[in-house]
């Protein structure tokens, strides 16, 4: 009885307060996040956000959030490429934020960057970089996925793909 | 009090803490520690307090230095530890199965649970006999020809790509970090003392980023991964070869071929993974519940023997 009371109140309270809850703010946490027209790898882009930038969540399905950057429209992305943590820009190494805690400064400082790999670079002659390169260039579209997918009849189990 | 001593005796139990967290009393690694600390200390000759404040406090910061590296930093290891895989196995420079092999594993990561990483997946055949295949942090996956050469069907191949996938997925080769050393103990330790001793902070992040390159490369050549890791990435693999629409049952099909093409003892697969008959045991329970695909048809035989008819050695 007294628990059914305590659920009342708490629906009372809590129920005209979800309407009124601002929308979650995420981060960008890959290189650059394609927003795209549904929740799928397939779907086509509407927009595209890069590293670090936030985002307002509107929606979420199924490991998908529909979301509005700062600029341009809205569109659903892989929560994997959004993150909680607030991230700042340390590709070029001098990133440190005036105004971020000691513990940011320290994983700003942690040494995984650009800058840090140009000078491996310099003494680490056996390493080879250029194929890296020539990976990162590899990348297939949707388009020719969906093809490759459909040519090959490889078919998701339940018809309604990812 | 001698400063190099004090900051010692201030990060010493902190670094202790960490290690003995991670169930981690090898004498290297502790000797590791002490090194750089020492090194730190003989370098700024004169430590005031808070430098040494604040050497503990990044070290305590490292107890959860995993899963604390960004994507972005996790793209750079990855870079580097591919850069280091791809120094000592040549690749096979073959634009047609390249494409035919970057396709094949695109289409599967973007059914993992993880379809985004910092800079994306990619895949690559390196030129070698072994049978062995490499996942870098952030996605970049190599396979040798070897393995590449057990494979029968497009199925088969997705299976070996979908297990790779499944280790990047998990973050398995930054956990190897630190395990194994943490390394990054003493990139932050170095960093921010390093701020003060002008000019040496950068030395001693690139002595930190290759510590951490060489932990992660050990790892993927050398010591393998836990079995838990291998489970957790032979599931993944089910996972992702029925979501896409592949027989998860090339997967115990390649288990059973490395089964016979390894030899005990060997320098590749067999020296860093489970026993295949092992691994089978897992598995099967999770894809006896799933329904089989239509059998694939004859086109799907044809690309893959068009792109895997490799060049005569």
């Amino acid at each position: 009885m007294r628990t059914m009371r305590f659920c009342a109140i708490f629906l009372a309270i809590a129920a005209p307060a979800l309407p009124a809850r601002a929308a979650e703010t995420l981060t960008v946490q890959v290189r650059e996040a394609v927003l795209r027209a549904s929740a799928s790898m397939l779907a086509a882009p509407v927009n595209k956000v890069p590293y670090a930038t936030p985002v307002a969540v509107e929606e979420r399905a199924a490991g998908w959030a529909r979301v509005t950057p700062p600029a341009g429209p809205a569109g659903w992305v892989h929560e994997s490429a959004l993150t909680r943590k607030k991230l700042q820009l340390a590709a070029g190494g001098e990133t440190t934020a005036a105004g971020a805690s000691t513990r940011e400064v320290a994983l700003a400082g942690k040494g995984f960057n650009e800058q840090i790999e140009k000078e491996m670079r310099k003494t680490n002659t056996a390493a080879d970089f250029s194929w890296v390169d020539r990976m990162e260039k590899m990348q297939v579209s949707a388009a020719r996925l969906s093809e490759f997918l459909r040519e090959g009849g490889v078919l998701p189990p339940s018809g309604d793909g990812q | 009090m001698n400063a190099a001593r004090l900051m010692i005796r201030l990060i010493l139990p902190a670094a202790l803490a960490i290690f003995s967290a991670a169930g981690l009393t090898g004498c290297a690694s502790l000797g590791k520690v002490t090194e750089v600390v020492a090194a730190v200390g003989v370098a700024t000759g004169q430590v005031t307090e808070e430098q040494a404040e604040s050497a503990v406090r990044t070290a305590t910061a490292v107890a959860k230095a995993s899963e604390d590296i960004t994507p972005e930093q996790e793209y750079y290891i990855g870079r580097s530890v591919a850069a280091t895989l791809l120094g000592k196995y040549k690749p096979v420079d073959d634009a047609e199965l390249t494409e035919y092999l970057n396709t094949l594993g695109q289409a599967l990561a973007m059914a993992s649970d993880r379809p985004e990483t910092f800079g994306g997946y990619r895949f690559l055949v390196l030129d070698s006999d072994e049978i062995n295949a490499f996942a870098a942090p952030g996605g970049l996956i190599l396979i040798t020809r070897g393995m590449l050469g057990l494979c029968r069907n497009e199925d088969q191949l997705a299976a070996v790509l979908a297990h790779e996938i499944g280790h990047v997925q998990h973050r398995h080769g930054l956990q190897s970090i630190s395990k194994s050393r943490i390394t990054a103990a003493i990139s932050i330790a170095a960093m921010e003392a390093g701020k003060q001793l002008g000019g040496k902070d950068l030395a001693e992040a690139v002595n930190a980023f290759e510590g951490t390159i060489d932990d992660v490369t050990q790892t993927l050549v050398v010591n393998g991964y836990s079995r838990a890791a291998e489970r957790e990435a032979d599931l993944a693999a089910v996972r992702i070869l029925h979501r896409v629409g592949y027989n998860p049952n090339a997967l115990i099909e390649m288990l059973e071929a490395m089964g016979r093409g390894l030899k005990p003892g060997g320098l590749d697969f067999a020296k860093t993974h489970p026993k295949p008959s092992d691994r089978i045991k897992v598995v099967r329970p999770e894809i006896a519940r799933l329904a089989a695909p239509p059998a694939p048809p004859p086109k799907r035989q044809k690309r893959f023997d068009n792109a895997v008819a490799l060049p005569a050695k």
